[in-house]
């Protein structure tokens, strides 16, 4: 086989350039070439439609180029017609003429792989044809005829080595990332090339035989879609399409990609407005193995607004720096202007490349065996959805959190338990449970005050009696007022113990028992219990009831109620400053009299109302008075307790100016 | 103008310390190391009242007859030090308390960084950079 720099036809001398000289050494391999050198027919007839030439243009190719005198294809002929079909998809005339300049290879279009397509005709490039080789001899399994064709003197041997792994680097052993630059200008997006590519590169340099061998093994991968791939292959492909884009830039992100690293947010972050947390992002991030002074730089670059948790464009961006540092690309000391956030990438489509998308996520689930063993368990959570009840569980804390954070950001200790959101059919629904559950303790107006009512009917009202529990609590009001919830709820526990569960439980709660004092007036019918326990009250309120009513009337904005609901409530009211320095003493005792009081009076309340049998309409009205009374109630009391506050602080400061002064004065 | 910065730790161990290569560098570790104790004095002094009643920058720890040391002290006992060449008379005390405000906004960058943890000597290069931007730096 002559693989000389010339191909002679009839005397006929044409230079070809290096690289076309190995792209038609590698087509013509690909002919398979008998003893003699003659090309098989077949096969260059399927190259010559391959290069979507009318059919007269490459009669005429033919004839130029000598074989149809000859008939057959020799080396030369077969050469010439090569450089003809260039001359011919660049528009030039068939003549040799033409072929005696520059002339960018002949574009073969793939007659296995459609995928190849997509690859433009790209003068500079020595790839393009090796890609589509790649593809036809993915084909054809490697015939032994390749050795021949490796044995090339020049380095040219590794170029058309890489053919069967088109994209290898192949020429030198230190692969710098300069090599890998020049890939990109390829832009080549077949799934087969890449794939070659990466086994050239696992292979290395030293071994061509090997290389030839690894082909034909590859080949074989190639009509499945991969569900056997090797971890490296499947890594080394993403990585392959990250470095892939089509503007030759290997800081923008692409269109694949950029859905693939939505695809990925969405895994550890349902919704892409959100953030991820730091925690989140570290063990995501350290999947990819690389080092961590790497991610923490690549971290320092993709957060730009320093708050430790990264928006979908931080993630984006962080993603691709990963990706490209795994492809040998050096970090850059300041983030690349495409890879800011705010960076919109003009007429970006989000393709939806199923192709793309399944070797893709291939990516992460052969990252897992590589993950640490501490990662196996998190990422075996995040990526198999597991319905059992931890993972429920920690879907419920999720969706508790999202209700108390409105920023969206879940709390960092959520976070990882946010790896099991992939129970997406399950989350919504445990959300709403949650919700549910949630809320009942919130709105307490809802099914409390039902459930209120009806406990009420059942305890009679005896009088208030001292409580003998909380000796430090001095009120007896409090005392009376517990031991009435207490009474009330020993008839009714079933109901109550599911309020009393949660009722003490909101914190800042207010006494109940002004609520208790309105419950008891509305239905009318009580009210020589709730009198008992007014005048039980009555000693110790009254003489707060003006500071109380010049609270109320410090810009409150709740409804009026009336008249005697708001003395019983100032009267309750009276306890707040009543006890300032009690409160802070015993402030659990104060918090769970007065729920454990509602109750009672309460149940009271609807006891009265369910004397006439179906007066629901009575019910709710009386319910919703009842909230409105508690809003009420609960305003006038917060106002007050911050009062209060500002009274204690401005005591505090006055405290520390003096210990300032009398404090050494130290030089500052 | 500043020669020396220095991060320490809550432990008293630094996490970042920097210095002008001209003068010696195991001279300003050993003076940051004795600031270390005037630090200490100063947080100690003030700690029966509430922490937020202290002050972060600590000003003058001590003069020399050659340079100054300058203070700061985080909420969670971080201590910065800034060692300045005596012969700047120019700077003035705003200017090391911006110093120190850029240093602490810079280390809070590196606290953000999940990938850091808190305790490992500060290699971020992002640091780095802020630090050879503040005023009159190296």
């Amino acid at each position: 086989m002559d693989q000389g720099s010339a191909a002679g036809t009839g005397g006929t001398f044409i230079s070809l350039s290096d690289t076309e000289q190995r792209c038609y050494s590698g087509l013509y391999a690909l002919c398979q070439p008998d003893s003699s050198g003659k090309l098989a027919a077949g096969k260059v007839a399927e190259l010559f439609r391959a290069s979507q030439l009318p059919a007269e243009t490459l009669h005429q190719v033919t004839e130029v180029c000598g074989a149809k005198r000859l008939g057959y294809f020799g080396c030369g002929q077969f050469y010439v017609a090569l450089k003809l079909m260039a001359a011919a998809q660049a528009g030039l005339p068939v003549r040799l003429e033409s072929v005696a300049g520059e002339l960018p290879l002949p574009l073969f279009i793939g007659i296995t792989n459609e995928l190849e397509m997509r690859y433009p005709n790209h003068p500079s490039t020595n790839e393009s044809q090796p890609h589509i080789l790649g593809s036809l001899t993915g084909s054809a399994p490697r015939p032994p005829a390749d050795r021949p064709v490796l044995r090339h003197p020049d380095t040219s041997t590794d170029k058309q080595e890489a053919w069967s792994p088109p994209r290898s680097p192949g020429i030198s052993p230190p692969r710098s990332p300069s090599a890998y630059r020049s890939y990109p200008y390829g832009a080549q997006r077949n799934g087969t090339d890449t794939l070659l590519a990466y086994d050239g590169k696992v292979a290395g340099c030293p071994s061509v035989p090997q290389e030839n061998s690894s082909p034909s093994h590859y080949s074989l991968k190639l009509q499945p879609e991969q569900p056997v791939i090797t971890r490296v292959a499947s890594v080394e492909r993403l990585v392959e399409r990250a470095e892939m884009d089509y503007s030759d830039d290997p800081w923008r992100i692409t269109e694949e990609q950029h859905e693939y690293y939505t695809n990925q947010f969405r895994s550890l972050q349902p919704d892409l407005s959100a953030l991820i947390m730091g925690t989140v992002a570290k063990n995501f991030f350290t999947k990819s193995k690389l080092p961590i002074p790497e991610l923490s730089h690549i971290w320092e670059l993709s957060d730009v607004d320093k708050d430790g948790a990264l928006t979908f464009p931080e993630f984006c961006t962080a993603f691709h720096l990963i990706v490209a540092r795994k492809n040998g690309y050096t970090l850059p000391e300041t983030l690349p202007a495409t890879l800011r956030p705010g960076f919109v990438e003009p007429g970006v489509v989000p393709a939806p490349p199923s192709e793309a998308t399944e070797p893709l996520i291939v990516f992460d689930d052969n990252m897992m065996p590589g993950a640490n063993q501490l990662e196996m368990g998190s990422v075996d959570l995040q990526m198999t959805s597991r319905p059992g009840v931890t993972s429920k569980q920690d879907t419920r804390d999720e969706s508790r959190k999202p209700e108390f954070s409105p920023k969206r950001i879940p709390d960092p200790h959520e976070k990882p338990i946010q790896h099991v959101s992939t129970l997406k059919p399950d989350s919504p629904q445990e959300l709403d449970a949650n919700m549910k559950s949630r809320t009942r303790p919130r709105s307490y107006s809802s099914t409390s005050i039902d459930d209120a009512m009806k406990k009420v009917e059942e305890p009679p009202t005896p009088p208030p009696r001292p409580q003998k529990t909380h000796s430090r609590a001095s009120s007896l009001d409090l005392n009376k007022l517990f031991q009435q919830s207490a009474q009330g709820s020993r008839p009714s526990q079933h109901s109550l113990s599911a309020k009393s569960g949660w009722l003490p439980r909101p914190p800042a709660l207010p006494p109940r028992p002004p609520a208790t004092q309105i419950f008891s007036f509305l239905p009318g019918s009580e009210k020589s219990s709730q009198k008992a326990v007014q005048q039980a009250n009555f000693a110790d309120f009254s003489k707060f009831r003006e500071e109380q009513e010049s609270s109320v009337r410090g810009g409150l904005s709740t409804e009026d109620l009336a008249p005697p609901k708001l003395d019983s409530t100032l009267r309750h009211q009276g306890h707040a400053p009543q006890k300032p320095v009690r409160r802070k003493l015993h402030p659990e005792s104060q918090s769970a009299t007065p729920p454990s009081a509602a109750p009672y009076s309460a149940a009271t309340l609807t006891k009265s109302t369910q004397r006439p049998p179906p007066k629901q309409k009575r019910e709710i009205q009386m319910a919703i008075r009842k909230n409105r009374e508690t809003n009420a109630v609960l305003t006038r009391l917060n106002s007050e307790l911050q009062q209060q506050l500002k009274v204690v602080h401005r005591e505090r400061v006055t405290l520390e100016s003096q210990l300032e002064l009398l404090r050494p004065v130290a030089s500052t | 103008m500043a020669v020396c910065i220095a991060v320490i730790a809550k432990e008293n161990y630094p996490l970042y310390i920097r210095s002008v290569p001209t003068q010696g560098e195991l001279k300003f570790h050993y003076t940051v190391h004795t600031s270390l104790d005037v630090v200490e004095e100063k947080i100690s002094g003030v700690g029966k009242a509430l922490a937020d009643q202290r002050e972060l920058y600590l000003g003058l720890l001590y003069p020399t007859e050659d340079y100054k040391v300058y203070g700061y002290v985080t909420n969670s006992k971080v201590k910065f030090v800034i060692v300045v060449d005596s012969s700047n008379t120019s700077l003035r005390d705003n200017e090391i308390r911006s110093m120190f405000r850029k240093l602490h906004n810079s280390f809070t960058d590196v606290m953000c960084n999940p990938f850091y943890n808190p305790g490992d000597p500060i290699q971020s290069k992002g640091h780095q950079t802020a630090q050879t931007h503040l005023p009159g730096n190296f």
